[in-house]
């Protein structure tokens, strides 16, 4: 238990609030030490298990300072992302609820801030979210009734004037870490630093980018965020991921929204022997160039489907500097139950209905 | 049936000539898709300029007006100027009528045409030749907004974070709630005890 940014009496629960911190949450502690952070991705489960999150999120132990729990990304469904934050608070994580406005309008929005908050969630991301023709149901009706930047500024709302949107008081409001995605890479890029300078208006504390395979391009997207001093402003996350093969980097370029994969990247995964090691090598290759970059805060690993190279990735590149972030810890309980198994097996069962000489009674019903 | 060649119809020409994409819309016909134009919305953000200049003395003729729409009423003035307006605006910028007009500070590029019907800038989705990720035929709306706005007096309008959208405005006439505003503040200001 004497690990930092944890609660002593129970992993579970809300750290201490700090003075400028709006959240109790450790990923904005990190931050605002001005420590480089990592955030993971978790892949959401398509199935009703928890312990498939707690496996899934067991994957990123010890190596990433929050867990990014998608909303039905790419428009398909998985387990909600109410449901995976829940579960992982319950365990210690830090996860980051992703909110997209695609599949809910702004009572059903507001109403999910209040139960993530209550269910001890301390991140939120705020998306626009990609369209339903990117997923496998483009029939379903796309809602979209607020965007990213009003969804900001709706929590914010909740957060600071504890109302919601109506102007309806909140008796406690949600306290959390608001974030916020931005693309540097999509046109019109120069209109993109101010899309940022309107998010940190609306309320974003820190944003994470959409996948950089063009570190030229992000370079120059930071040199305006600097001279518009919005650094200062928000925590700045370069989202990496690895590449498993040139063939998925053509798929991913054509097929998912909004990534740009130079054709160089390309060109180097095919001359490679080993292309699932080349295309890690090159994403520990763009974060030892981006985290040399004035501005950049941390980074966000989205590893779909390679999640297990995460902590490779986190360890090779080097970008905690020896610095262990929060990891589960057993249970005591746990251990204690697990010491006196045998012993507890071998007991004879005590069932308090026959000991109650209601044995007769249960047996005729 | 199979020894039969199939019959050229004009929908199996349309469907060849529609541009090849990786984009398989549920509800659109290739001959929809053919027909679709973006022509005199995409004139509408060239001549952003002029339109904002023209928009301008129109409003101000509006609120002149404000005795004689006070005379005929707002309420009944609604229906022949909703219109008017609908019509007008279908025209030049394909309007959707969400009531609540921000062409002004959108480079008079129509925000609700988007898909996702964003009215703070555009998603992370955009393709890289400018066009819409949702309907790849479709110039994005905001890379036409941001070009647009370049040319406007107020090219600064487009950094204000917008409101979300009041639904419960639909179909009803933007100008004239503009106009019954303006009018009522220059009145608060006009008499600054009565207000009370």
């Amino acid at each position: 238990m004497s690990q930092a940014d944890a609660n002593p009496l129970d992993p579970s629960a809300p750290l201490e609030p700090l003075p400028g911190h709006s959240s109790h949450g450790r990923l904005e502690r990190i931050l605002r030490r001005g420590e480089f952070a990592v955030t993971a991705e978790l892949n959401p489960p398509d199935s009703a298990n928890p312990h498939d999150v707690y496996e899934r999120a067991a994957i990123f132990d010890g190596w990433v300072d929050g867990i990014n729990a998608v909303d039905a990304s790419g428009a398909n469904a998985h387990m909600s992302s109410v449901g995976i934050c829940a579960l992982l608070t319950r365990m210690g994580y830090a996860p980051i609820l992703q909110i997209s406005c695609r599949d809910r309008n702004r009572i059903a929005i507001q109403g999910d801030v209040l139960g993530a908050s209550a269910m001890g969630v301390q991140n939120i991301l705020c998306l626009t979210g990609d369209g339903v023709q990117a997923g496998d149901q483009p029939g379903a009706k796309p809602v979209f009734d607020l965007d990213c930047m009003s969804l900001l500024e709706t929590i914010r709302i909740m957060r600071d004037n504890s109302k919601f949107l109506s102007g309806r008081k909140l008796t406690s409001p949600p306290t959390v870490f608001l974030g916020a995605a931005i693309n540097p890479f999509a046109p019109p890029y120069d209109f993109r630093p101010h899309r940022l300078a309107k998010k940190i208006a609306a309320g974003a504390q820190f944003v994470q980018s959409q996948y950089c395979y063009d570190v030229p391009m992000f370079r120059r997207y930071m040199q305006q965020v600097r001279e518009m001093g919005l650094d200062k402003e928000c925590f700045i996350m370069c989202g990496v991921g690895p590449l498993a093969s040139a063939r998925t980097a053509k798929w991913m370029r054509a097929n998912v929204p909004g990534v740009h994969i130079p054709d160089e990247i390309i060109r180097r995964l095919e001359g490679a022997q080993d292309q699932k090691k080349e295309g890690k090598q090159l994403c520990i290759d763009i974060i030892n160039e981006v985290k040399e970059i004035d501005g950049v805060s941390g980074i966000h690993v989205m590893a779909y489907r390679q999640e297990e190279f995460v902590a490779e990735i986190v360890h090779e590149s080097g970008v905690l500097k020896g610095r262990r972030p929060w990891r589960k810890e057993p249970n005591p309980v746990d251990e204690l139950v697990a010491a006196r198994m045998e012993e507890i097996l071998e007991e004879p069962r005590q069932i308090p209905h026959e000991m109650a000489g209601a044995v007769g009674d249960s047996e005729t019903s | 049936m199979a020894d039969e060649p199939t019959k050229t119809t004009q929908a199996s020409l349309n469907k060849k000539a529609a541009a090849k994409t990786a984009y398989k819309p549920s509800g659109v016909s290739a001959t929809g898709r053919n027909a679709r134009s973006f022509a005199i919305r995409l004139w509408s953000v060239r001549h952003s300029r002029a339109l904002e200049w023209f928009y301008a003395r129109f409003a101000d003729v509006f609120l002149k007006l404000h005795p004689m729409w006070k005379a005929i009423g707002y309420q009944r003035a609604e229906g022949p100027v909703k219109f008017v307006e609908k019509h007008v605006k279908g025209f030049l910028f394909d309007c959707r009528m969400c009531g609540q007009c921000v062409l002004s500070s959108t480079g008079m590029s129509c925000p609700m045409n988007c898909p996702k019907q964003l009215r703070n800038g555009p998603c992370g989705g955009v393709r890289a030749n400018g066009n819409c990720e949702v309907e790849p035929d479709m110039p994005c709306v905001w890379v036409q907004a941001w070009s647009g706005a370049q040319q406007m007096n107020g090219r600064d309008m487009i950094l204000n974070v917008q409101k979300p959208v009041d639904q419960s405005l639909r179909e009803t006439s933007s100008w004239l709630r503009v106009t019954a505003s303006a009018a009522a503040s220059r009145e608060a200001a006009a008499n600054p005890g009565a207000a009370q």
